[in-house]
């Protein structure tokens, strides 16, 4: 339940709303609070402000989701200033700080909109409603005589108008309407919902004005270079900074202790070079000399560890699905085909490496950071510096992408520690080098997959089996089985097969892992992708067709969520009808079956379902005498439900093809003895414009369903559809990615 | 001591002439809208102009630049028509590097005035975004030239 009030005159109204005239402010019940994990957090009950209008009209909203490339920050206001019937271009957007009376501001999941854009319009039709009710009491009319245009009500017989300034002091003394008696608009009346909007930030973004957590400064900070073991869990036996201390601007050095197990979000521990500008704390850290102590994440070595997961990934694993009874129809001696998948790590990569500015005084620290998750920068923060969270001021400054890596703020409380020593604020600058090396990296992954199939080509069971290192492991040492990662494309198969069994296999981590856009629904959905594709080409058929035929007949799918998602999968059923349609349109925008392809040329499809929305890509490859793979087209539809920004989406689909394409055609991350292979672009390419898709059409179909997610759900379906492609345009079968690993002449 | 010109400005330096002008720029004289992403010109987030040429500032020594006119992000009078094209093709999503491509992009088209997309791929692959804008990026390009010629 969530309340909607108006605080225009309360105490508490501080900083960029308390100019306002007119505040709104909403208030949570607990249930839906799923910050920090902490369903009784005490300030669950505080009201938290939404949305002002001052008396010269201006109107700021307040976006407590943070901005990463994916347009959150734009669009949640967008939601509020439609319902408010708003002028957007007299918006001012308020970033609000880490604090759990937001409820959850964890910027993942491709669900900001999701989770948000009811209340939104609630918040913003609350406010049209009372700016109509102050106009018709001054004009002495009735209401439903009033109507509103952008920051104008209206009286529509005699044509009266009244600025939303002019209306905020009146209407800040009435009640705000019920919930359940609010008028939201029609969806023919919104202005800007749906509507190709421009993101707030473009014109600050191409002037160079816009702030990012790199740019971030305050008065008098100084900065720091961290040298932190180069593997897991190492601590310092012994170190000499002499020679980094000669570093002209380098001023000290100060260790960093090492994190205590569970790592979570803990600082690495290290070395930190002290120095009046960047450059030189880089400079004095090349002449550290560190002797490091062993770890028992020294064993990591990629190429063993992979004969390791496969081997699970033969075993019978932990059951997380199972329909009828697959081994009694394997047992019937039917046709079998099975085929084994691999993936490596991957890093982020977020073109703005990991970034902080901390400064410690009185017990408590104000910190400015580029980070999906402020309200764990709080936590993490006051665990590091045993401070209170609610002592820890978080400001979310935009962020030069983050890809899930960046909800991990191991780096603020790193600025935060050494702000503490030096009694001076410190900006932590990581280099690539680290930001390739200490990442929380996708889990590297191993898949079996096995399947009886009948006289008409269709599979009659079907076994699938997924080894990783979970990303629980951030939270408990001992973690080795996956648990989010299920609902990521692996307990929710939607094929009409009678014999169906998942499994998980344990594997140990060796290395920090985390979400990485999508997340384990990449590997997934390579697997169950590229085996539908085998099967097609097994059959003989045609691979849309065969895909079609596996989805079967428009239904829902039964869902295996967990109890505290019941209510998404009532309000988010998998419904294969429209699972089956993005296909239809995705095949039918690329000219699937229509046109002649050319030699060595092929297209390969992959649909699949993710942050609840339906995505099918067609991709088109070319590859040459040298067996390098040029991708001239991609076509991708999508159902995300009801969208805010269509281009914005369109945009983020676009992205995720070339995302797509940097890790099925480059992206691995290795150990040797615990220590990351890669460091930098060099070593870790990530698709260039000449590599990337020359073009890329993504269509969003129309839908009044409610929104789902757009920022990651392209992402899983365009490995799978590379390399089915490259399998018809070549006959070679890619079952690992990288596709680089495979000889494709 | 290094003397440049930033911005139509007359500076001087007399630091380590080794420092990268990305990091003057950045920490010395404020002008963060140009931006660290590698250290090794392999992504181009760094890129200004030295007398009209588009260089890496992260490799660049201040050694290099003395007496040079530098340009930043800063120093282009908005709206430049590349950057009234980026807005009106909408590319950024997160916009970190988007100022490089820019700068990469307006000294491109002083020198090709009406570029194929082959041209346009072959300067802007310096250039990485991790978002994945490219195809705007090269329309945004296309566009701007249009209103240029």
């Amino acid at each position: 339940m969530k309340l909607i009030e108006n605080v225009s005159r309360r105490r508490f109204v501080q900083g960029a709303l308390a100019g306002g005239v007119l505040i709104l402010s909403a208030r949570y019940a607990p249930r839906l609070l799923r910050a920090a994990d902490d369903p009784a957090a005490p300030a669950a009950l505080e009201p938290y402000l939404w949305m002002a209008i001052s008396s010269d009209g201006t109107v700021t909203i307040v976006a407590h989701r943070s901005e990463m490339g994916c347009g959150s920050r734009t669009a949640l206001p967008l939601v509020v200033a439609d319902e408010l019937d708003a002028d957007w271009s007299r918006v001012k957007i308020d970033q609000a700080i880490g604090d759990p009376k937001y409820g959850d501001q964890d910027t993942d999941g491709s669900h900001s909109v999701r989770s948000y854009f009811d209340q939104m319009r609630q918040v913003g039709a609350a406010g049209r409603a009372m700016l109509i009710s102050a106009a018709a009491a001054q004009w002495k009319v009735s209401r439903k005589d009033c109507t509103t245009e952008p920051h104008f009500v209206v009286h529509r017989s005699s044509g009266r108008k009244l600025g939303y300034g002019e209306l905020a002091a009146a209407a800040a003394k009435l009640p705000v309407p019920k919930t359940e008696d609010l008028p939201l608009k029609s969806r023919s009346e919104w202005r800007y919902i749906g509507k190709d909007n421009s993101l707030f930030d473009l014109p600050d973004i191409v002037t160079g004005k816009a702030t990012f957590g790199m740019d971030a400064t305050m008065p008098g900070m100084v900065y720091a270079s961290i040298e932190h073991p180069p593997v897991l869990g190492q601590k310092i036996k012994s170190y000499d900074d002499k020679a980094a201390l000669k570093v002209a601007g380098v001023k000290q050095t100060l260790t960093i202790d090492p994190f205590k197990p569970p790592h979570e979000f803990q600082p690495l521990g290290g070395v930190a070079v002290i120095a009046d500008n960047t450059w030189a704390a880089f400079q004095g850290r090349k002449s550290l000399k560190i002797e490091w102590d062993s770890s028992p994440h020294s064993v990591y070595n990629s190429a063993a560890y992979r004969k390791t997961l496969e081997a699970t990934s033969r075993q019978p694993g932990k059951v997380v699905r199972n329909i009828g009874d697959v081994d009694a129809e394997f047992a019937k001696g039917g046709k079998i085909v099975d085929a084994e998948y691999y993936a490596p790590h991957l890093a982020h990569a977020s073109m703005e490496p990991p970034v902080a500015v901390a400064e410690y005084r009185d017990g408590k620290v104000l910190a400015w950071a580029p980070t999906q998750n402020p309200q764990a920068v709080q936590d993490t923060v006051a665990t590091a510096l045993g401070i209170k969270k609610e002592d820890v001021t978080c400001h979310v400054t935009l962020l030069g992408g983050g890809f899930g890596r960046k909800s991990k703020p191991d780096q603020v409380a790193e600025a935060a520690l050494l702000s503490k020593q030096l009694g001076k604020p410190v900006k932590v600058v990581w280099t690539r080098e680290d930001d390739i090396h200490f990442d929380f990296f996708h889990s590297v992954a191993a898949m079996y997959m096995k399947a009886a199939v009948g006289p008409n080509g269709k599979p009659t069971a079907w076994l699938q089996r997924s080894v990783f290192p979970p990303i629980n492991s951030t939270f408990d040492a001992a973690a080795t089985y996956g648990d989010d990662e299920m609902g990521l494309g692996w307990n929710n198969l939607p094929f009409d097969i009678p014999n169906h069994r998942a499994e998980n296999g344990p594997a140990d981590y060796h290395v920090r892992i985390g979400w990485l856009r999508s997340v384990a629904n990449i590997y997934h959905a390579f697997a169950i992708q590229s085996f539908a594709d085998e099967l097609a080409k097994a059959a003989n058929k045609d691979s849309v067709e065969y895909l079609l035929g596996l989805i079967g007949p428009p239904r829902m799918v039964n869902l295996e969520y967990k109890e505290d998602e019941a209510e998404e999968k009532q309000r988010y059923p998998f419904d294969t009808a429209r699972l089956r349609r993005v296909i239809e349109i995705a095949a039918d925008k690329s000219g699937w079956g229509k046109r002649t392809i050319g030699q060595r040329r092929g297209l390969g499809i992959a649909a699949h379902r993710s942050f609840l929305t339906y995505v099918a890509t067609v991709v088109e490859v070319e590859v040459d005498n040298k067996g390098q793979v040029h991708i001239p087209g991609v076509w991708t539809a999508v159902d995300a439900g009801t969208v805010v920004s269509s281009d914005n989406v369109r945009n983020q689909f676009e992205g995720a093809a070339v995302f797509g394409t940097s890790l099925a055609l480059f992206g691995e991350i290795t150990a040797t003895n615990g220590v990351i292979d890669q460091s930098n672009f060099n070593d870790y390419p990530i698709t260039r414009m000449n590599r990337a898709p020359r073009q890329i059409s993504v269509h969003v179909v129309d839908s009044d369903a409610p929104p789902a997610g757009v920022g990651e759900p392209g992402v899983p379906p365009f490995a799978p559809a590379l390399c089915n492609a490259v399998f018809a345009a070549t006959g070679k079968r890619v079952r690992e990615l990288p596709l680089s690993k495979t000889k494709l002449v | 001591m290094i003397r440049l010109k930033v911005n139509g400005k007359e500076r001087t330096f007399d630091g380590d002439p080794d420092m990268p002008l990305l990091w003057y720029l950045r920490d010395m004289a404020g002008l963060t809208g140009t931006k660290f992403g590698c250290g090794m010109a392999l992504c181009g987030a760094c890129t200004v102009h030295q007398n009209g040429e588009a260089i890496r500032s992260c490799s660049t020594a201040m050694k290099e630049v003395s007496g040079a006119e530098i340009t930043t992000i800063e120093g282009i009078a908005p709206m430049h028509p590349v950057q009234k094209a980026w807005m009106e093709i909408k590319v950024p999503q997160c916009g970190y590097c988007q100022t490089g491509q820019i700068m990469q992009a307006i000294a491109f088209l002083k020198d090709n005035k009406n570029p194929t997309d082959q041209d346009i791929d072959t300067v802007m692959s310096g250039n990485l975004c991790r978002c994945g804008t490219y195809q705007r990026i090269r329309a945004a390009i296309h566009q701007a030239a249009k209103e240029t010629a």
